[in-house]
């Protein structure tokens, strides 16, 4: 039998009411969860993939938490992507110091993603005497 | 130089002179790094670690660092000799228990350590008292830059510095401040200060004793990407935003407890004085927590006659292995409660 009940009637019965789950709240615990179960599904296929150099496994990896060269890193290719982007809150690229003795080429590239970045923050703060210093210091480099 | 040298004295990052050293206590900056052209520790062998051991050790002394640095080998170093290290936070536990060919390298200052062979090839550390970030990046990036004109290290255009675990790729930076929060734990706020933390991507863990927990108010704040962003910009981060925010905080907490509940705060700080001051037997966690009270009580300009550096003393000096480094004896717990008991009452009553 259905019957329909207003909220203090329903709990006159003891019945528990939820309260709606909002649809922000209730889509973002979907996406997370789906974008988990990817993640895994990519981990699995990905469980054998042995590195040729230092012979880690990315199940061994998953396992561990450690590589065991350089190597995986290229070896581990989008699944290991993939959980370096769930670690590093998104991040996929290098914006920090260089070394020295890296390839000019190297230097330059990270140089200008840091430049656009600061740009990106100047025209958002508005400070546009700074970004068209940034402006020109990107020009001069390209 | 060997571990027992350093046990009679205040490492200069926990004493307390620094910017801003009633709350934060000292600064830290660590790196990670590894060598081009050998696998990572898991899967070296013992034969190539002991090279790399070699090869970082040479460089690392011929460097000029400002002051005369040694090395200690800590797979020749007995587990005490090793928990001196961890205790005064030159090394990571995990290096202290490690295996194989391994070791590090520290200035007498205390204020400089790199590990070598711990989960990376190397790890450098700068300390300082007090907030200095800022002198803390600059000091280790100019080591850095030093030790990288004669070695090569592992790094990608894409992903920059590659390390072991992926949780450390790009700068492999670690920053981190160590701070003291007795008031806002008393005003049941410490909670505020955990979310509000974990929401900004921080790590937060006790700065004494081995778990997570963190014994005595005190706690330590790092950040946890390292990926995708610049060492400058995680530092002023800290610097500008994170570290006045936390502090600002429990000034305002210390500001309402004396205030509005002094008695309180007396009754705790006297409590723990008479605690520290008459028992027999006291353990490190009990020793550490009231400690920590009476450190508050004396910020707070409450206790007479106890002078900081005492106190700073004893929260080091008091440490299991120091105790029994300094006895020369290992000893089990019975003996090191009493000890640290006896030590205690000589040091406070005599003030």
């Amino acid at each position: 039998m259905e019957s329909h009940l207003c909220e203090i009637c329903a709990q006159k019965q003891g019945l528990a009411v939820k309260s709606q789950i909002p649809l922000n709240e209730l889509l973002s615990t979907l996406l997370a969860a789906q974008s988990e179960s990817q993640t895994e599904a990519a981990a699995e296929t990905a469980a054998d993939v042995r590195c040729p150099v230092c012979g880690m496994t990315f199940k061994k990896f998953i396992q561990k938490s450690h590589l065991g060269c350089h190597n995986d890193y290229k070896a581990f290719g989008e699944p290991l992507k993939a959980v370096i982007q769930k670690a590093q809150n998104g991040s996929l690229r290098h914006r920090g110091k260089v070394p020295a003795a890296a390839p000019a080429a190297t230097r330059d590239q990270i140089r200008l993603i840091n430049l656009r970045q600061q740009l990106e923050e100047a025209v958002r703060n508005e400070d546009y005497e700074t970004a068209a210093k940034l402006r020109d210091m990107m020009e001069s480099m390209q | 130089m060997i571990p027992a040298d350093l046990s009679h004295h205040v490492s200069k990052w926990f004493d307390g002179t620094g910017p801003g050293a009633d709350i934060v206590i000292s600064s830290r900056i660590r790196l990670a790094r590894n060598l081009a052209g050998y696998e990572f520790l898991g899967c070296l062998n013992a034969k190539r670690q002991a090279e790399v051991l070699e090869k970082l050790k040479d460089t690392l002394l011929t460097l000029d660092l400002g002051e005369a640095v040694y090395f200690i080998d800590i797979n020749a170093s007995t587990p005490l000799e090793q928990d001196v290290l961890v205790e005064r936070h030159l090394i990571s536990r995990q290096h202290a228990r490690g295996k194989g060919p391994r070791g590090v390298i520290i200035a007498p200052s205390e204020s400089f350590t790199a590990m070598i062979n711990e989960e990376d090839h190397l790890r450098i550390q700068v300390f300082k008292t007090g907030l200095q970030l800022r002198e803390c990046w600059q000091q280790i990036d100019r080591i850095d830059s030093a030790i990288e004109q004669k070695v090569d290290y592992a790094f990608d255009p894409e992903y920059g510095y590659l390390t072991a675990c992926p949780t450390n790729i790009g700068t492999g930076i670690r920053v981190s401040v160590m701070l003291h929060l007795p008031a806002l734990k008393m005003t049941n706020q410490i909670d505020k200060f955990f979310n509000a933390a974990r929401d900004s991507d921080l790590m937060v863990r006790g700065l004494f004793g081995e778990g997570t927990e963190a014994v005595g108010d005190f706690f330590q704040v790092s950040n946890q990407v390292t990926l995708g962003v610049s060492e400058e910009q995680i530092v002023d981060q800290f610097v500008n935003l994170i570290v006045p925010k936390i502090t600002q905080y429990e000034a305002a907490a210390r500001q309402v407890l004396l205030t509005q509940r002094s008695e309180a705060v007396d009754d705790k700080i006297q409590r723990a004085l008479g605690v520290l001051k008459n028992a027999r037997l006291i353990s490190s966690q009990e020793a550490l927590f009231l400690l920590s009270h009476v450190r508050m009580g004396i910020n707070l300009g409450r206790v007479d006659g106890i002078s900081i550096d005492a106190v700073n003393e004893l929260f080091m000096l008091t440490q299991p292995a120091h105790l029994q480094i300094n006895s020369g004896a290992t000893l089990d717990a019975d003996r090191r409660d009493a000890m640290r008991a006896k030590m205690i009452r000589a040091r406070l009553c005599t003030n």
